[in-house]
């Protein structure tokens, strides 16, 4: 759990604060994008959260611990840190990048080892092919994978990450985010997550926060954010295919009538596929409803265009389409 | 302190004369250098399989210590200002030559593009575009090579060239202390101005470029 | 070259005395440019202040730099050594600062988020990074000095210049080239195998490509 409590950051000198106040609740085992223009005080708020910027006001409290009374250096190895260029050590192998902090605390070297192995494991690179690589021979989206699982050796229940994919092609992007994300939920890692990539926010965070000139505008849900944004700037920092974005969160099966029976020769969608697939395929074929399959003898039920049309719109939902639904600040 | 003064109202005449030497040795040595190392640093950048060969040679030629440089001609050329003009225009021939060619190499390739583009000979390429954007590198190179040339011309002495460098050595046989530190103090007086002076026509190259220069 | 394989060990002996004077010289000088070129790379102004009074004692020409030194310190190694190291302050120093400025922001970054304390971080990250640069500094401090070295000879510091100084009073070419010829290779020597370890260091950190 990380705990923001009118957390502020002014520089002296500076006409306004970087960072104004800012509360902000992350569950144990969520991820939170926080999100918004170049220059919002986003980064600046996720370091002050292991203190590489000190606060000039308020507390933080991360697993239970106030950070602002913890020793910067120490509480720094209690919490993973993955950055855009990834600052792996070039002149360090794979294996030694991703046993820094088990080094920095004191681990003995079985347990180094058989951690950096489970590791490279978790995010997908075989230890035996990566283990004695240097970074400058791997892959953009390789290197992300590592500072990962750098981030990840010391299992440190908390994850700060920056801008971690922006330098990632954007067919390898898309993946990573996936696999990164189901890892995340897995561990129960509770992450902040900063990112200028709106498609970004929404696919990893289970929260998304909208910042502005140093306050935060808006907290809430991917859906919900989608849907309500709180103010003009936010509906305009989502832009105007917002309704689109939001029907890539919901599943076919959560929308559709289930049990109705669907028009004769109506196409067919998977339970499994975004509404926004749903979509294409109703505007491509012309029809008025799909049948929702999930490879059973039967359909499971009837999406017509109306209902993809009042949830875009962001009706309240009467199937309860939404299955991720957190509690929030 | 007051010994140096005196010596040096005793001896202008001398003071004089070895200053003229060393002007006229480094001033001509740098001079030759340039005038060797400018036109073959462009030549190399223009063939540039030859310039690996040329830049490895030059490198050895650059650690060689200057005074067995100096001394080396003496069983080759004997005594006096020609053998020390040869081996000061080897000395600062390195400085002249690798600056250049990263002068040069400096330029973006973008802007000799243009510039080619827009109907510029090679030779205009040259002098218009190019030698201006290099300028202040190139000048460094220059300013190097003056300061190692004058530091070297001391030297010169031992080989009968004269200079500043006989006050020291003179100054030190016959223990003269005043002698001795008038002619250091010289000599550093007049590698400084050389510094100085280059520094300075390097920063106006610099300025002409304008702000966004490097 | 007669006199060179007649007197072989003056030679070896003047080469020894060569290296050890160089030796001692480039030891002082990294004890003294190691902890200031660190201080200097984080501090700006200090950086400036250091490399302005470097760079005027680097214009003195080492000439004039020994003689300057006679009234004060008299003949012999001693103010050999002042000298010597002196005049690699410049270069070793801006060698230091510039390597650690070098170092990519991220990786700092990375390191200080990672939870390394500023020694650990200048121990384990930074000087391992900046090794290749500080060694090509100690490269160019070490022919600099085995140069400077061979005209300390005039002020009674032995070594190779010894040789060639004492050939030109006896009017003997052939000790004077014997000097000259094994300074330069000595030179050159030191230079070539700095070099190589430079390139073998450079490919160890992994930054050339």
């Amino acid at each position: 759990m990380i705990r923001l409590e009118g957390v502020g950051k002014h520089y002296p000198g500076a006409a306004r604060p970087a960072v104004d106040g800012i509360d902000l609740l992350i569950e144990e085992g969520r991820t939170c994008a926080l999100i918004g223009p170049s220059g919002c005080g986003k980064t600046t708020t996720l370091r002050m959260v292991n203190r590489l910027i000190e606060p000039s006001s308020g507390r933080i409290v991360v697993a239970g611990r106030d950070v602002t009374a913890a020793d910067p250096v120490k509480l720094r190895r209690g919490i993973g840190y993955v950055i855009q260029g990834t600052g792996l050590f070039p002149h360090l192998s794979v294996a030694g990048n991703v046993a820094t902090v088990p080094r920095l605390l004191g681990w003995d070297r079985a347990r180094i080892a058989a951690r950096v192995d489970a590791m490279l494991g978790l995010v997908g690179l075989d230890p035996a092919l990566f283990r004695d690589r240097r970074p400058a021979s791997l892959s953009g989206g390789q290197r992300q994978r590592v500072g990962v699982a750098r981030a990840l050796a010391a299992d440190p229940p908390v994850l700060l990450m920056d801008e971690p994919f922006a330098a990632v092609d954007p067919l390898e992007r898309g993946r990573l985010q996936r696999e990164i994300t189901e890892i995340l939920r897995r561990l129960r890692k509770t992450v902040i997550l900063v990112t200028h990539d709106l498609d970004e926010a929404i696919r990893m965070g289970d929260t998304v926060a909208v910042m502005r000139d140093g306050r935060l505008v808006q907290h809430d849900r991917p859906d919900q954010v989608l849907a309500a944004p709180a103010d003009a700037f936010v509906a305009e920092f989502l832009g105007s295919d917002r309704a689109l974005r939001r029907l890539t969160l919901l599943t076919a099966a959560a929308a559709c009538r289930s049990g109705e029976r669907p028009p004769e020769g109506a196409p067919e969608v998977p339970a499994e596929a975004s509404l926004q697939v749903a979509l294409s395929i109703l505007l491509g074929s012309g029809a008025e409803a799909l049948a929702v399959v999930d490879g059973g003898p039967r359909p499971v039920g009837t999406l017509s265009l109306a209902a993809i049309r009042a949830l875009a719109a962001g009706l309240p939902d009467p199937s309860g389409a939404v299955a991720r639904s957190p509690p929030l600040v | 302190m007051l010994d140096l003064v005196a010596w040096l109202r005793a001896h202008p005449d001398l003071l004089l004369r070895t200053g003229g030497e060393h002007a006229l040795l480094s001033g001509l040595s740098l001079l030759i250098a340039a005038g060797i190392g400018l036109p073959l640093g462009i030549a190399l950048t223009r063939q540039p399989r030859l310039a690996g060969p040329v830049v490895a040679l030059v490198n050895t030629l650059r650690t060689i210590p200057s005074l067995a440089l100096l001394v080396i001609m003496l069983p080759l050329l004997g005594t006096g200002t020609a053998p020390s003009v040869v081996a000061l225009v080897l000395y600062g021939l390195p400085a002249v030559l690798l600056n250049t060619m990263a002068g040069l190499g400096g330029v973006p390739s973008d802007i000799v593009d243009a510039a080619r583009g827009q109907g510029l000979a090679p030779a205009q390429v040259l002098a218009r575009v190019e030698l201006p954007l290099a300028a202040p590198v190139i000048l460094a190179g220059l300013r190097s090579a003056a300061v190692q040339i004058v530091a070297a011309a001391t030297l010169a002495v031992f080989i009968g060239g004269g200079g500043f460098g006989e006050l020291i050595s003179a100054g030190m046989g016959l223990l003269d202390t005043p002698q001795l530190v008038a002619g250091a103090l010289a000599v550093a007086a007049m590698a400084g101005a050389a510094e100085l002076g280059f520094g300075w026509a390097e920063r106006m190259a610099t300025r002409r470029l304008g702000p966004t220069a490097p | 070259m007669v006199w060179a394989i007649e007197n072989g060990d003056v030679l070896l002996e003047a080469t020894l005395q060569h290296l050890a004077l160089v030796g001692q010289a480039l030891a002082i000088s990294l004890a003294i440019a190691l902890p200031l070129g660190i201080l200097a790379a984080r501090r700006p102004r200090l950086h400036g202040v250091v490399m302005a009074l470097a760079g005027a004692l680097y214009t003195v020409p080492a000439l004039a730099l020994f003689a300057l030194l006679v009234p004060l310190m008299g003949l012999g190694q001693g103010p050999a050594l002042v000298a010597i190291v002196s005049y690699s302050l410049l270069v070793l120093t801006r060698n230091v600062a510039v390597a650690l400025r070098e170092v990519p922001a991220d990786i700092l970054d990375a390191a200080d988020g990672m939870g390394f304390s500023r020694g650990r971080r200048l121990l384990r990250v930074e000087l391992p990074l900046a090794a290749p640069v500080i060694l090509a500094g100690i490269r160019l401090t070490a022919v600099l000095q085995i140069s400077v070295a061979t005209v300390a000879a005039f002020i009674g510091a032995g070594g190779l210049g010894d040789l060639i100084f004492q050939g030109i009073t006896q009017d003997h070419g052939d000790k004077v080239v014997a000097g000259a010829v094994a300074a330069s290779l000595l030179a050159v020597a030191a230079d070539e195998s700095l070099r190589r370890l430079e390139t073998r260091l450079r490919l160890a950190t992994g930054l050339a490509g």
